[in-house]
């Protein structure tokens, strides 16, 4: 409990910083660098609930985030709807699909389930390519709204994505310490004995599955105004899908812990490295980093801490 | 839709399909026969049709290119293979995932890496055979598709008789069915794997100039290919080269007709709607051990 109420203080003390440099921070590129880091900080939580926690490998982030984008576009274009009804439309959307997801753990894993959801994200963006309502392949421009209480319409988002960040980082803390983090990780350790004992490892899996997804979307959701365009090639960007999976793995994917630190880190060199050398070579970053710590270190920087720790505990 | 354009759809498909059986015979056996998560085996062919490329861009043929290359792609699939089983399958434990994560950043690294190095213009080649088309009748089909039909032909034959009448052949069979049971006879499992993926890989070198042969190619192309390669080599029932020339036909058949019948834009969903719909149904494919 204790715990509990240190950390609701930190977030809401986060979120006043939020605010208060929103107000006064002149720079506007800090936003728009900032919102993407906040962006890669739900989208690797949301990817760790489910592939962290539970092992089961998700390559269709990049999916859930274009479809929490077009659906809070279309309903944007639609009824002009205003951005919280947004943010629950994408929840609700992409907690389907990721419920959907859930559902095709019943009969595949490892591989085959990381391929089901490559599947998944090929399909909706051929969908959504063919879906002239939203700009179809071509894409669409998209006129925000004016900013209320800000000066700009990014500082607000950029509040927003901090209150997601923060809401994302705290629902995957609360199921990381409660039954159901616990259900996860046997499932992942060994499902069948997990199922053995007593697990109720499909409810489990619909669960983190469902919440994975309804995160990943309400990350997207803003996209659209972020950016004041859309397309299907850029909203599904491949780029989304490793992120997502690099960042939680070389932060270290045993601990809610760990993907905040790994988008927090690569976030912000994937931001340098855009601005000072090129925007090929920052995804190339990631790709190398990704494999390196794979190899090297496999429970990420959490781990390398953590064995040295253990270490000097043990002299 | 018109008959005739369906037969022609259909004969298109046929042809289209024995492509992409020779583009996914490798991942047969490294998936299929040795169990690795071979996500990046797209990658791989690409990497083979830019080979062939720059190879063609000298003035040899893309196919003897593409041939010259496959010594090369077989030392380095033993060297994968070597550094994957080092690295993850020796460890054990969650090797799945990590696996899994290693090989989809490999591949993100070889579509970037040729992103750099070549831009993410389409890129072909030229050759006798590429353009021209010869009549059967009323319909004419393109030379060039005549040529990945005898290639995906000639290796499925190839390594339908490798596997079952020679002795290492036997040897990596026998490694899919149980590698204990090898072991107890004397052999080195992992040696055995490692040959087989050197295979597996080598075949991606004439499988990329076959690639590049049929169309243009691009950096990004592979992400396509995974759903392509691993719907052929589930839906032909891990490991069996005869049912992975079947697969390729069935879903070559099934996107051209979706193509002519829906339009260019829906084809890329086939696959992973074929996937999706026999892992469902029936995931030991069509000749599953």
């Amino acid at each position: 409990m204790r715990e509990w109420r240190a950390y609701s203080f930190a977030s809401a003390a986060i979120l006043c910083a939020a605010i208060v440099a929103a107000g006064v921070v002149r720079n506007e590129y800090f936003f728009f660098a900032a919102y993407v880091v906040l962006q890669f900080i739900v989208l690797a939580t949301a990817w760790n609930i489910l592939g962290g926690y539970a092992g089961y490998v998700n390559f269709g982030s990049g999916a859930f985030f274009a479809v929490g984008a077009y659906t809070s576009v279309a309903l944007f274009k639609a009824f002009a709807a205003p951005l919280p009804v947004l943010l629950v439309a994408a929840a609700l959307v992409t907690g389907a699909l990721g419920f959907a997801v859930g559902v095709l753990t019943l009969r595949l894993r490892g591989i085959f389930f990381s391929i089901a959801t490559v599947a998944i994200a090929v399909i909706c963006e051929t969908v959504v390519m063919n879906w002239s309502f939203v700009g179809g392949s071509r894409g669409m421009a998209v006129l925000p709204p004016l900013p209320v209480a800000f000066a700009s319409y990014n500082r607000l988002l950029f509040v927003v994505m901090t209150a997601l960040a923060l809401a994302a980082v705290a629902s995957a803390r609360y199921i990381q310490t409660s039954r159901i983090g616990r259900g996860l990780q046997a499932i992942r350790d060994s499902e069948l004995a997990a199922e053995a004992v007593g697990v109720p490892t499909l409810k489990l899996k619909l669960a983190a599955a469902s919440v994975s997804g309804a995160l990943m979307g309400v990350a997207g959701a803003p996209f659209a105004l972020y950016m004041s365009f859309i397309e299907p090639t850029s909203a599904f960007s491949l780029n989304y899908a490793v992120s997502a999976l690099a960042m939680p793995i070389i932060g270290g994917t045993a601990s809610w812990v760990g993907p905040v630190i790994g988008a927090l880190l690569l976030g912000t060199t994937q931001q340098i490295v855009t601005v000072t050398i090129s925007s090929e070579l920052n995804v190339l970053v990631i790709g190398v980093l990704l494999v390196t710590f794979v190899v090297v270190a496999p429970h990420g920087i959490l781990g390398l801490i953590r064995s040295r720790f253990v270490a000097r505990g043990a002299r | 839709m018109p008959l005739d354009l369906l037969l022609e759809a259909i004969l298109g498909g046929v042809l289209l399909g024995c492509f992409y059986a020779a583009v996914s015979i490798g991942l047969s056996v490294a998936f299929g026969l040795l169990d690795v998560p071979h996500i990046a085996h797209p990658a791989f062919v690409i990497l083979g049709a830019y080979g062939a490329y720059v190879l063609a861009q000298n003035g040899l043929d893309p196919l003897l290119a593409g041939a010259l290359l496959t010594p090369l792609f077989f030392l380095g699939g033993l060297a994968v293979y070597r550094f994957y089983h080092a690295v993850f399958e020796r460890r054990g434990t969650d090797a799945g995932l990590r696996g899994l994560a290693f090989f989809f950043g490999v591949a993100f690294i070889f579509e970037v890496a040729l992103i750099l190095i070549f831009g993410v213009d389409q890129r072909m080649v030229e050759a006798a055979y590429i353009g021209k088309s010869v009549a059967f009748g009323e319909v004419r089909v393109p030379l060039r598709m005549l040529v990945a039909v005898a290639v995906a032909v000639l290796l499925t034959v190839v390594l339908t008789l490798y596997l079952s009448k020679t002795f290492i052949g036997r040897a990596i069979k026998a490694v899919a069915q149980d590698e204990t049971a090898l072991a107890l006879m004397g052999a080195d499992p992992v040696r055995v794997k490692q040959w087989a993926f050197g295979i597996a890989t080598a075949t991606c070198a004439l499988a990329g100039a076959l690639m590049i042969i049929v169309g243009p190619v691009e950096p990004g192309l592979g992400r396509l290919y995974i759903g392509r390669t691993f719907c052929v080599t589930v839906l032909a029932g891990l490991g069996s080269m005869p049912g992975t020339l079947v697969a390729g036909v069935i879903l070559g058949v099934a996107e051209s007709v979706v193509l002519t019948s829906l339009g260019s834009s829906w084809a890329p969903a086939v696959a992973f709607g074929i996937l999706l719909l026999v892992l469902g149904v029936r995931p030991a494919g069509l000749f599953g051990r």
